[in-house]
């Protein structure tokens, strides 16, 4: 029993070795990171040259947090790295997923693969964990790599607390990224053709970053309160635009990492005066950041699990004959 | 010949169903295959015998009924009867991008076998179809024979008990047929496999197969060996037998004919006799022309091929 458990390890590791040798040597792959990879510099260098010219103000509640700093800060002529990765991660993720399943079979590889003595599953879990494994080396090592190149920089390593949030936001953006990738192998599974699924999750992407902001926008003027409404109407209001801002992942995503890397926000949404009265501008302490955006970061690990879950009972009940 | 073989067949098969919606593409399938022969699942496109062996393999579900592979079930065990049973599908697919070694590479580990031995396996494999030259080139530039016989390396080499080819001879030219076949028979004398093929292509099966099954429209509507075959199917038709002598002795010839019994009709075409029978009497036949010594320049049994029997079942045979 136990030799059939390590048989069973051993094939669901050389299928993983197969994903991420594939994923490796793939152009679609290649042209990706080096997008990626382009742009983060490109934010880094503008976030380095923008904290030097303007050393954080001492008063700054932000300012023990330099290293925090570098991920959000920009000079005003490129977005910020949290920015991009909001932006870039889910085509990194489409691009790892979209043709997982239909692509091998199409190529009538998934036929021969699941006629091998593995769990049916075992293909779609090292799909799965293969693309994770590369998407979590690549961002673990482009943030340490920022962080050692800024350290070589200003002279001073960060701090305990910094490599805290640091870890947290490396874990958040492998989760927003293991979303859109689950969401494309998803699609993978559902169609056909390799061109269809793509397409269907550029749509999403682009119907969340692009259009989805006029959508709200549309909405907030409708039910736009009178300027002279009473303060509970406009706390409402607020609410309401907060919660279906919300729907975006991208906006779960952000809420997060803000949360992370600024630790002097105290809430995501609109607060009394009352409620900021007496209290002391200083960072929150890791945890009580995490509680803040909390049901963003649920949620988040909650999509993709559901997406994953859809893709595995479509996989498992796909017929294999061509 | 069968009997006590097929008291332990190696595939065992009763009432298998498999619906898809309202079209029924299994039809109460029975089916014992004994280990070591050479089974041929014949029948046209759309017969449900790419059905079957899914279900055989584990890899699609069926509506009802039993199915053994080496005495398991492979509804309920199907990695156990895919250790043991070797696949190649219709128009198998490989990494194109790998070359031919890595992809068997990636079966053998996926079986079990670490990286030396699968390495190992594999060269020796690539040899044994005829691939060894070819071991590292892309399987992207390969001809389709040439996949074919990857294939089959691809299929054997978990070292299986059981051979399952999905229309194995599918797209090959002629030369091409007859070597992978001849491969095939050779490499399963050779390991003592047990295959099941399935093919809608007569010719080329026929000449490996042990025994046939003759599978039409999701129903086995006959089975056994092609010769007991044809003889079940067809003894109530005239023997046809086309007799030719030295013109010297056609008058003779006529006049022996004549007298046997067993003949029916005798046309005479010079010195070319065709004769219908009720039985087989060549032999008869030979030794009475023999006996009076009559030179005989051709005598030959029109054999009931498996040809005739699809043919058979094509035209009138679907409503029996």
């Amino acid at each position: 029993m136990t030799l059939n458990k390590n048989n069973n390890l051993y094939a669901f590791s050389i299928l993983v070795k197969k994903e991420i040798a594939d994923h490796i040597r793939s152009w679609k792959f290649i042209i990706l990171l080096a997008i990626v990879l382009l742009t983060c510099i490109a934010s880094l260098y503008t976030a380095l040259q923008a904290l030097k010219n303007t050393a954080p103000n001492p008063n700054d509640p932000d300012a023990a947090f330099f290293f925090l700093k570098i991920f959000t800060t920009s000079d005003g002529t490129m977005p910020s790295f949290h920015l991009f990765i909001g932006f870039l991660g889910p085509l990194l993720g489409i691009c790892l997923g979209f043709d997982a399943v239909n692509s091998e079979f199409n190529g009538r590889t998934l036929g021969r693969i699941l006629s091998q003595p593995i769990h049916r599953d075992y293909f779609l879990n090292a799909k799965f964990i293969g693309a994770l494994i590369v998407i979590g080396t690549l961002f673990v090592s482009l943030i340490l790599l920022t962080i050692g190149a800024a350290t070589l920089l200003i002279g001073f390593p960060p701090t305990f607390m910094e490599c805290n949030r640091l870890f947290l936001f490396t874990l958040l953006t492998i989760v927003y990224v293991a979303f859109w990738l689950n969401l494309s192998i998803l699609f993978s599974v559902r169609f056909k053709h390799t061109a269809t699924s793509a397409l269907v999750a550029i749509a999403i992407w682009l119907f969340f970053t692009v259009f989805y902001p006029i959508i709200i926008n549309i909405v907030a003027k409708a039910v736009q309160p009178n300027p002279y409404a009473s303060e509970v109407e406009i706390m409402q209001y607020q609410h309401f635009m907060l919660t279906i801002m919300r729907f975006a992942p991208s906006q779960l995503y952000s809420d997060g990492t803000s949360m992370l890397l600024m630790p002097s926000i105290r809430s995501l949404g609109p607060l009394h005066m009352e409620q900021l009265q007496g209290a002391i501008p200083s960072p929150l302490p890791v945890w009580e950041s995490i509680k803040v955006a909390w049901s963003q970061m649920v949620a988040l690990v909650a999509c993709t699990i559901v997406c994953f879950a859809a893709s595995y009972y479509l996989f498992m009940r796909k017929e294999i004959r061509c | 010949m069968e009997g006590d073989k097929m008291d332990n067949p190696i595939i065992r098969v009763r009432q298998l169903t498999k619906r898809y919606g309202n079209f029924t593409a299994v039809n109460q399938l029975d089916l014992d295959i004994a280990a070591g022969e050479i089974f041929g699942l014949l029948g046209p496109n759309g017969a449900g015998k790419s059905t079957t062996i899914l279900m055989l393999l584990g890899l699609s579900e069926p509506t009802s009924g039993e199915i053994g592979v080496c005495n398991i079930d492979p509804v309920r065990s199907p990695i156990a009867v895919k250790r043991l049973v070797g696949y190649l599908p219709d128009n198998i697919g490989f990494y194109e991008s790998w070359t031919a070694l890595e992809n068997l590479i990636l079966t053998a580990q996926l079986n079990g076998i670490p990286y030396e031995e699968a390495r190992q396996r594999s060269l020796s494999l690539l040899e044994k179809v005829g691939l060894q030259d070819v071991a590292e080139k892309k399987v992207g530039k390969f001809s389709r024979g040439m996949r074919q016989r990857l294939g089959l390396a691809d299929s054997l080499i978990k070292d299986p008990k059981v051979l399952i080819l999905d229309e194995p001879t599918l797209g090959l030219d002629p030369m091409g047929v007859k070597d992978f076949t001849s491969l095939i028979l050779r490499l399963s004398r050779e390991e003592k496999l047990t295959v099941l093929l399935s093919s809608h292509q007569l010719y080329q099966v026929q000449k490996i197969c042990d025994r046939v099954g003759l599978f039409i429209k999701g129903k086995l509507v006959a089975d056994g060996p092609i010769q007991d075959l044809a003889s079940r199917l067809f003894q109530d038709r005239p023997r046809n037998i086309q007799l030719k002598v030295s013109r010297t002795d056609t008058q003779r010839t006529h006049n022996i004919l004549k007298e046997m019994s067993a003949i029916k009709s005798i046309k005479q075409n010079d010195d070319v006799f065709h004769i219908d029978a009720d039985e087989t009497i060549v032999h008869h036949l030979a030794k009475e022309l023999v006996d009076h010594d009559i030179t005989i320049m051709q005598l030959q049994q029109r054999a009931y091929g498996i040809e005739d029997i699809y043919a058979h079942y094509f035209e009138g045979g679907l409503t029996k």
